[in-house]
């Protein structure tokens, strides 16, 4: 069934198509109406993504191999004069990130519905089209596709900042738009560099003279043939997009801001799947096309993530406000994500993507527990809280287990990711590990520490006594994200299982001796004539 | 060189067609009463317009056609007609958004749509003109009668302001380009391209050729609204009926920057190392100043008369790239930019009431809850001319600086494309009124006028297909490729 069907586009679309209906058809149609619809439409998407889980092959591909690797393939010309195709596909680490968006996308809807009171309408069709933004971003196998729905995403997360965001909304959501445009135009360049490297050369560097078109699993196979100082002047563009994304450290100022800013959905979106794109822009694009730029380059990659790592952290102990302290503690993670991407090995790589999830499911967790309280209190202040864990109990026990999955408490999932990055790093580097290592101690404290200024001591302040518990709607968002922290951290076998084929795929076009290497064992015991296209594709 | 043959008139069956419809629709209004004589003038001038641009393409498709007539004094080129049909459906449009505003005016409204169509004929002679003297009567035909619309409300002061400004500075452009024209002449012993490309030697061109080029690049660049040659369109923009704003925001533009690439490509392509340093440096210097003038303007059609220099901007970085994809992307970017700038003074239309109110920023406040698909659409064009997909000005944009990296152009793209960011945050101010502040009692509200709000879909739809399915477009945008210099 999943052959015939182009699901890929169907689950990219059905917001969109939902986002249509709203525009169209519920003109009159009262708020409530507008919200289950929109609500019940991220959940049929939500639906229509699972399978992906059991579909996707994940033994399938590895290095050298892009063919079988990304799978559900969708392929159509769109711009035929200058190459540019329709092409979706998705491998274990789209699988996951697609998951995590349609996840996130029906809690984000959930938490909407009593934070946000005024033009509802439009604040659904912005949610709708955002998540087909995000989705199609991951599917996308077309370069100028992929830069067009990056592009498109940020037009709803603008309104969503601007629209319905705290008293400094305009001023962030136009920080947050023009950061991501400068970054995003520069990378427009990187990208046509690539396109005329693939053709007739450009600036003096010899082209290939191959057939014109932006199929990034073409780029795949020709980064490597550029040029060391072409590839050098590609990364820097693609990483001025990518890192103001992420954000890595300096480009991070805007993320405070937009996250504070922001309602809740918005937070959670923000820092569950916008960060990702950064990252994920890093692993489809930066790595496996430039490798000599990023063997170059990686002393920058990894000081500004270690940098990250510890600055992140130390601001975020300094907040007093709750949702700026965890937009910091972002910084902080997102940091270490990098880290283990630029460890350039296949541990680092595999917590690296590990810990993308799971960043998106604790730090959206967080978002979502400050938000309920918001609601009640209409104050993020630390200090404006203490002792309400006598009248919220379900609420504390929430929050202390997303606290511990964010600072990496074993049997949660961060434990497994960040554990994964530090053996990662530690192959490379004990210095990096170390530093690293500070950064989860530094984590532990400014969350724990929060935690207690809200949760525990006398509950003095007479405002928090008629604070509510969680209702049965709070649950029902809060509770699938515990239960995947859970999983996560009890049982990380099926993630690693979709990370392993791309991450080996990705290290072996960045790593040459990884390749050679992998090649030879693969090719020891058969002499099968998959063997020959790995030996051949391990140059 | 083939010689004059009368019988070849009929292939400016086009111009002669609007030009006479033009002077019938003239005469007609001035006998019987006034009453009605607006819609039906609408739909003559609307008529005709398309009819040309029906004519033209009947003429293209003519495999018979001669390559040049009249004594080589015009060409029928793929150039000539697809410029001829982007220039006809643009002053369409625009008699579409001026109904209203004719009709709300004490003035006769035959003149205004006669002295529309002599004006598309004058560009339609220009970018089929292959003759210096041609081109420039075309030009002459055109400016003349955008003067006389500039000033169309002569009782208005600001009309009479940008009226005089812009005759007084056109004139002079127009004479030095002239004057640049004679140089080229006596250095070169011929008004026709061809004749002026082989006379004119690469390298070392001397002084009557050089002088002469860089004057007739004067006058060019003054019609497209390039800095530092800019000065009037601010002012002309604000004081101008805004029908003819949109008109010189796009058709005038448009024609002018056909010629342009013309004279550049086919008359002077032997200099083009010259010219390049010219363009590049325009370029920039217009990219740069356009955006950031723009970001402090609070009036409307100041603001988009500031990004229109801008756009001038982007567009010569196609002209300088000399290559396939930027003749493409001159006339896929022009296209998609007609379009949008139509919409935008379309919704400025919508908006705005007598003695130039309406026409500021807080005029939008709240739009997206008076009339969201107005705001909708409106959000569209502004996204659109920033150059964020899916929309028509982004495939434009992107086509620009694809064409400017394959050349070598890097740092201008480089440029290009951090202008462009830039001029999110003034377009984005328009955003902002219409969708996160709220109206007070003194916003108006949108007219009701089915014409115009349909002109306004018909260019968002327009601008959407451009940029969600740009195939068929560049075919038509191929067919205006000239021979490369």
């Amino acid at each position: 069934m999943f052959d015939s069907l182009p699901i890929l586009s169907i689950i990219a679309y059905t917001p969109l198509a939902g986002a249509l209906v709203i525009l169209l058809f519920m003109r009159k149609a009262g708020d409530v109406a507008v919200r289950n619809w929109a609500t019940g439409v991220a959940f049929v998407d939500f639906l229509i993504s699972v399978p992906l889980w059991w579909e996707f092959d994940r033994t399938a591909g590895g290095p050298g191999n892009a063919e079988d690797l990304f799978q559900f393939r969708e392929s159509a010309s769109w711009i035929p004069s200058i190459g540019v195709n329709y092409e979706f596909g998705v491998d274990g680490i789209s699988v996951l990130l697609i998951l995590l968006t349609t996840v996130l996308g029906v809690l984000a809807f959930l938490s909407s519905w009593s934070a946000i009171g005024t033009r509802q309408k439009e604040y659904y069709v912005f949610l709708l089209l955002l998540q087909t933004g995000m989705i199609g971003v991951f599917c996308a196998l077309d370069f100028f596709l992929f830069y067009v729905f990056w592009e498109v995403m940020l037009v709803p997360m603008y309104f969503l900042i601007g629209i319905w965001g705290g008293p400094r909304r305009l001023y962030a959501a136009i920080k947050f738009f023009l950061y991501t445009l400068v970054g995003s135009v520069l990378m427009l360049l990187g990208i046509l560099a690539l396109y005329f490297f693939n053709q007739d050369g450009l600036l003096g560097w010899e082209g290939l003279g191959n057939d014109a078109t932006f199929s990034i699993l073409k780029f795949h196979e020709i980064g490597s043939q550029m040029p060391a100082d072409l590839q050098f002047w590609v990364f820097l563009s693609f990483f001025v997009g990518f890192a103001i994304k992420v954000p890595m450290f300096p480009f991070h100022t805007w993320l405070p801001d937009a996250h504070v800013e922001a309602p809740t959905a918005g937070s959670v979106i923000l820092a569950g799947v916008l960060l990702k794109m950064g990252t994920y822009g890093f692993l489809r694009f930066s790595l496996p096309i430039l490798p000599d730029a990023t063997h170059e380059l990686l002393p920058m990659m990894i000081g500004l993530s270690l940098i990250g790592i510890v600055y992140g952290a130390l601001v975020a102990m300094a907040q007093k406000d709750m949702k700026k302290l965890v937009a910091y503690s972002s910084v902080s993670h997102l940091g270490f994500v990098m880290l283990g991407m630029f460890a350039l090995n296949p541990a680092g790589l595999n917590g690296s993507i590990l810990q993308q999830i799971n960043h998106g499911l604790s730090t959206g967790a967080l978002f979502l527990l400050v938000g309920i309280v918001y609601e009640r209190r209409h104050t993020r202040m630390i200090a404006e809280y203490g002792g309400i864990s006598q009248k919220m109990p379900a609420y504390a026990t929430y929050f202390l287990i997303i606290t511990m999955a964010s600072i990496g408490l074993p049997t949660l999932n961060g434990f497994i990711g960040e554990f994964t990055i530090l053996v990662g790093a530690f192959n490379r580097s004990w210095v990096w590990a170390a530093i690293g290592a500070l950064g989860i101690v530094l984590g532990a404290a400014y969350m724990l520490w929060m935690f207690q200024r809200v949760f525990f001591g006398p509950l003095d302040n007479p405002e928090n006594e008629g604070l509510e518990d969680v209702n049965g709607r709070e649950i029902a968002y809060l509770l699938p994200l515990v239960i995947l922290c859970f999983w996560i951290g009890l049982y990380p076998k099926p993630f690693f299982e979709f990370l392993e084929k791309p991450v080996n795929y990705i290290v072996a076009k960045v790593d040459a001796d990884y390749a050679a290497a992998f090649a030879a064992a693969e090719e020891l015991p058969t002499a099968d004539p998959q063997g020959d296209v790995l030996a051949g594709a391990g140059e | 060189m083939e010689g004059f043959d009368a019988a070849n008139f009929q292939y400016l069956g086009p111009e002669i067609l609007l030009a006479s419809s033009g002077l019938a629709l003239l005469v007609w209004c001035t006998i019987g009463r006034e009453e009605g004589k607006n819609r039906v003038s609408v739909m003559w001038a609307f008529i005709s317009l398309i009819a040309a641009a029906f004519y033209a393409t009947y003429i293209h498709a003519d495999a018979a056609k001669p390559e040049s007539i009249l004594a080589g004094s015009f060409v029928l080129d793929g150039f000539a007609w697809v410029w001829k049909i982007v220039i006809l459906v643009a002053t369409a449009i625009t008699v579409l958004l001026s109904q209203r505003f004719v009709e709300d005016s004490n003035y006769r409204p035959g003149e205004f749509y006669a002295l529309l169509m002599y004006a598309a004929t004058g560009m339609m002679f220009m970018v089929g003109g292959f003759n210096l003297i041609a081109i420039w009567i075309g030009l002459e035909l055109m400016a003349l009668s955008s003067y006389v619309l500039a000033g169309y409300f002569k009782q208005e002061l600001k009309s009479n302001e940008a009226a005089l400004k812009y005759f007084v500075l056109g004139a002079l452009s127009s004479g030095i380009m002239l004057y640049g024209m004679s140089l080229l002449y006596g250095g070169t012993g011929s008004v026709r391209l061809d004749e002026i490309a082989a006379a004119s030697p690469s390298g070392e061109p001397g002084y009557l050729i050089s002088i002469g080029w860089v004057m007739m690049a004067v006058g060019l660049l003054f019609k497209v609204a390039a800095v530092p040659f800019h000065v009037w369109t601010p002012d002309v923009y604000v004081g101008a009926p805004t029908p003819i704003t949109a008109f010189l925001a796009v058709a005038s533009k448009t024609a002018s920057f056909a010629i342009l690439v013309r004279i550049f490509y086919q008359g002077i392509p032997g200099l083009a190392e010259d010219w390049q340093m010219v363009v590049a440096t325009v370029a920039i210097v217009t990219m740069v100043w356009g955006n950031l003038a723009a970001l402090t303007q609070t009036n409307v059609k100041r603001l988009l008369a500031y990004s229109s220099i801008a756009h001038a901007g982007y567009v010569l970085v196609g002209v300088l790239a000399i290559n396939e994809i930027g003749m493409w992307a001159i006339v896929y970017y022009l296209l998609a930019y007609s379009f949008i700038t139509l919409g935008t003074f379309g919704t400025v239309i919508l908006l705005e009431r007598k003695d130039y109110a309406g026409e500021t920023c807080d005029d939008y406040a709240g739009l997206a809850g008076r009339s969201p698909f107005l705001a909708a659409m409106m959000l569209v064009f502004m996204l659109a001319l920033t150059g964020i997909p899916p929309t028509g000005g982004f495939v434009g944009k992107f086509y620009l600086f694809a064409a400017a990296i394959e050349a070598g152009w890097t740092w201008v793209a480089v440029i290009g494309v951090l202008m462009s960011a830039v001029s999110l945050y003034y377009y984005f101010r328009i955003v902002v009124y219409m969708y996160q502040k709220d109206e007070t009692e003194s916003t108006p509200k949108p007219l009701r006028e089915p014409v115009l709000q349909g002109a306004i879909l018909i260019c968002f739809l327009l601008t959407m297909a451009l940029g969600l399915y740009p195939a068929p477009f560049i075919e038509f945008a191929k067919a205006a490729m000239l021979p490369l210099p």
